[in-house]
Parts: structure tokens; C-alpha cells; sequence
């Protein structure tokens, strides 16, 4: 096993971790909003991290651009969906959660 | 090493099981849509792993479509069903 399988190993199981925090957010979290913070975030950096991973062990750059691109398009998609879905859950007047 | 990425794609399917729960609770539209963002972000990584685990480089290309996917999904859901018509109660 080498540095560099570790490396991968080290950073895709802590891209693991943040999918795993990710979910536990959006099933524990009180309202739609707090949901997508926890989301979004959450599952951008594990998808994030995971690419890394992965892209430590590609034969070519061909290959570690495709995973590049992947991640940029889900960010991109992400940040655009979940301002979207924020923007039009608060005109229909879904109230913020504020702490009893 | 193969053995930890299919591991790890084996978790995060666990993951998207329990975001189903989501889908069924509700209580509106918009949380069960964001179980399906969750579903687009995960799943691109499953198959960014199974892809690498299982050395089916193919698979990367299916990954591009699910987060292209994904993000038309989004759009379209807020711009025909939850920006306009419809109540968020009983749906």
C-alpha cells in the first residue's frame, strides 16, 4: 500500500463521513431550510472530497478532468437548486424555524 | 483497495435508503424534493466509486448525466409545481 492509496483511502472515506452528516441533517433538521443548508453543504463536500480521492489514482489528466467537471456541474447545480427552492418556499410563506 | 470503494458506494446506498424516510414524512413538497437532490448527489458518487472499484470507467459518463439530471429535476420542480398553484399541506 502506497502514500498515495492511503491518501485516497484517508479522503474518500471522509467524503463518506460528510454524506453521512448530510443525511443525518436533512432527516433530523426542523424545517425545509435548515434541511437544505445541511444538504447542500454537506453533500457537495463529501462529493468534493470523494473526487479527490479518486482522482489521486487516475492513469490520465483525461480522467481526472471528467471527475473535475462532475463535481463543478453538482456544485453548480446544487448552490442553483437550493437558492431556488429557499427563494420560493419562503413566497409561499413557509416561516424560518427560530429556536423555542 | 477496490474492496474499500465498493464499501464505501455500499454505505452511501445505505444513506439514500434512509433519506426515503424523508419522501414519506414530508411534510411538504419541497423536503421531499430535496430527498431527490440528495438522491443526485449521492448517486453520483456511487457510481464515480463503482466506477473506480469495479474498473468500469464507462460508468463516469453515467455520472454526468445523473448530476445534469439532477439539476434539470430541481428546475423544473420549482418552476411548474412549487413556485405557483397548488397548496403545501395536502400534497
Amino acid at each position: 500500500m502506497t502514500m498515495i492509496d492511503l491518501l485516497s483511502a484517508f479522503l474518500v472515506l471522509a467524503g463518506a463521513g460528510f454524506f453521512f452528516a448530510g443525511t443525518v441533517g436533512m432527516l433530523r433538521f426542523p424545517d425545509v431550510f435548515s434541511r437544505l443548508h445541511a444538504l447542500t453543504k454537506g453533500d457537495n463536500v463529501g462529493l468534493g472530497l470523494t473526487v479527490l480521492g479518486l482522482a489521486l489514482r487516475a492513469d490520465s489528466f483525461a480522467v481526472v478532468g471528467k471527475l473535475v467537471m462532475v463535481w463543478m456541474l453538482v456544485l453548480l447545480a446544487g448552490a442553483t437548486a437550493s437558492h431556488l427552492i429557499a427563494r420560493s418556499s419562503l413566497r409561499r410563506g413557509i416561516k424560518p424555524w427560530t429556536a423555542p | 483497495m477496490s474492496t474499500l470503494f465498493i464499501a464505501v458506494a455500499v454505505f452511501l446506498l445505505l444513506n439514500l435508503a434512509a433519506g426515503l424516510w424523508r419522501v414519506m414524512q414530508g411534510p411538504t413538497a419541497a423536503d421531499r424534493m430535496l430527498a431527490a437532490q440528495l438522491f443526485g448527489t449521492t448517486a453520483v458518487a456511487v457510481l464515480l466509486l463503482l466506477a473506480e472499484g469495479m474498473g468500469e470507467p464507462p460508468l463516469r459518463d453515467i455520472a454526468l448525466v445523473f448530476a445534469f439530471l439532477a439539476a434539470v429535476a430541481a428546475v423544473a420542480f420549482v418552476q411548474r409545481i412549487w413556485s405557483r398553484g397548488g397548496s403545501h399541506d395536502d400534497d
